[in-house]
């Protein structure tokens, strides 16, 4: 019997449930491994060639070339995990999650400072809210960190 | 005997961390949140506990996908302060409270919660982003710390419901401890925020003002809420508010006592992605 999974129909969302933490596994290992300096200035020096150490899958590989958080989320990572990424690229948390909806750094600033993004039309896949998948990307950002 | 004096509870968003740190506190963005913290900051001065039960979640620091404990509590001396990429956090390091961490697994193991315990552990800014907020910068924290960490990065989490019989289970333990001693726990995390995905950025203000209201005046009930809406309402990192519910359940209230008293309530949007929290409760 499959598992109960009611959280599929967030829309903008991915749940890191086991079977998302099976395929991210490597992807994520790879980004706890940015929590050594030394490990920190390797990656900088050659990515490829520091990614390419890793077992990881080539779509993952591209996430991170590209800085296109999105896709790695897609691919089994964590915001958690790749926030490690993020340090070492000197990114913050707002900068990663701005970067998702594909809005600019100030756009997503300036949302947040007027209170967020509104949960109304959001709730739920197939309502007119913002996040919803007709209405990407929501801003002038590349869509990348 | 050891005894639960209080019960504090606040959002423990990185970037708070990193205002203080870096210095940027006086800036009007922060001012804000700072403003919040000010009256908490005099009230602990003036009720500093021999050991706070510090309830938080590790950000894939000290547990990684090697290693996933839903309830971890620390028994060990002293914890270091992670490298979360960034370089550690300038303060100062952890002391733990062995003796009572080990009486308190023990009891709650006995309660049949199947604790991992955890003697050697690096603390992240769910740790310590609480203690610079509630005592600001110091050469040492005034108090030892225990440090109890929930996953909340992996579905499934906790339930609400499992997390506030965690809490009174640890109740009954503080209070079968030999020892004087005054202990507070807080709960940290939350409240609505989502840090990931076309939805990034979510805030319910609605929602977290009716969660502070019931995990206030009605817990147990608040507990049953289920997992799902947190995520749809409070968005995915939101869950976090489940470790609220471990701190309120230690209150003397949930066990027949009197109700505690409210001593601080603030709410604030935002602090970088997030819509921060915060309670003082006292029995």
């Amino acid at each position: 019997m499959a598992l109960h999974k009611p959280y599929q129909d967030v829309p903008g969302t991915t749940i890191f449930d086991a079977e998302q933490s099976r395929k991210g596994y490597w992807l994520n290992q790879f980004c706890m491994s940015l929590m050594k300096a030394e490990n920190r200035e390797r990656f900088k020096a050659d990515e490829r060639a520091y990614l390419d150490e890793w077992p990881m899958t080539e779509e993952q590989k591209q996430g991170v070339l590209t800085r296109d958080l999105n896709r790695c989320i897609a691919a089994g990572g964590n915001i958690y995990f790749l926030a490690k990424l993020g340090a070492t690229l000197g990114k913050s948390f707002q900068q990663m999650a701005g970067s998702m909806t594909g809005m600019t750094e100030e756009e997503y600033r300036d949302m947040m400072i007027a209170g967020g993004r509104s949960v109304a039309g959001n709730r739920v896949i197939g309502e007119a809210g913002d996040a919803q998948a007709h209405r990407q990307p929501q801003g002038r950002g590349k869509g990348t960190l | 005997m050891a005894r639960i004096t209080a019960s504090v509870y606040t959002s423990h968003v990185p970037a708070i961390g990193a205002a203080m740190d870096l210095g940027k506190t006086q800036e009007p963005y922060w001012q804000k949140v700072f403003g919040g913290y000010e009256f908490s900051r005099r009230w602990m001065r003036e009720h500093v506990p021999d050991v706070i039960f510090l309830v938080y979640n590790d950000h894939a620091t000290s547990f990684s996908l090697e290693i996933i404990p839903t309830f971890a509590i620390g028994t060990a001396a002293e914890y270091p302060v992670a490298d979360e990429g960034w370089g550690p956090r300038p303060v100062p390091k952890v002391l733990g409270h062995p003796e009572l961490a080990s009486h308190i697994a023990q009891s709650v193991i006995q309660d049949d919660f199947d604790l991992t315990i955890v003697n050697k552990m690096d603390v992240d800014h769910g740790l310590t982003v609480p203690l610079s907020l509630l005592f600001g910068q110091t050469q040492a924290w005034p108090c030892r710390v225990i440090p109890f960490a929930v996953n909340v990065v992996q579905y499934p989490v906790p339930s609400g419901r499992r997390c506030f019989m965690l809490g009174q289970a640890i109740r009954k333990a503080v209070e079968s401890f030999d020892q004087p001693l005054n202990v507070q726990v807080w709960g940290t995390g939350g409240m609505s925020h989502q840090l990931q995905g076309a939805r990034a950025g979510l805030i319910n203000k609605e929602w977290d003002n009716r969660f502070l209201d019931r995990l206030i005046a009605e817990p147990a009930d608040l507990a049953q809420v289920p997992h799902i809406e947190y995520v749809r309402e409070a968005g995915s990192e939101g869950i976090e508010l489940v470790m609220w519910l471990i701190a309120r359940g230690a209150m003397a209230d949930v066990a027949g006592g009197r109700p505690p008293k409210v001593t601080h309530r603030f709410y604030h949007v935002p602090a970088s992605n997030t819509a921060v929290g915060h309670l003082i409760l006292e029995n």
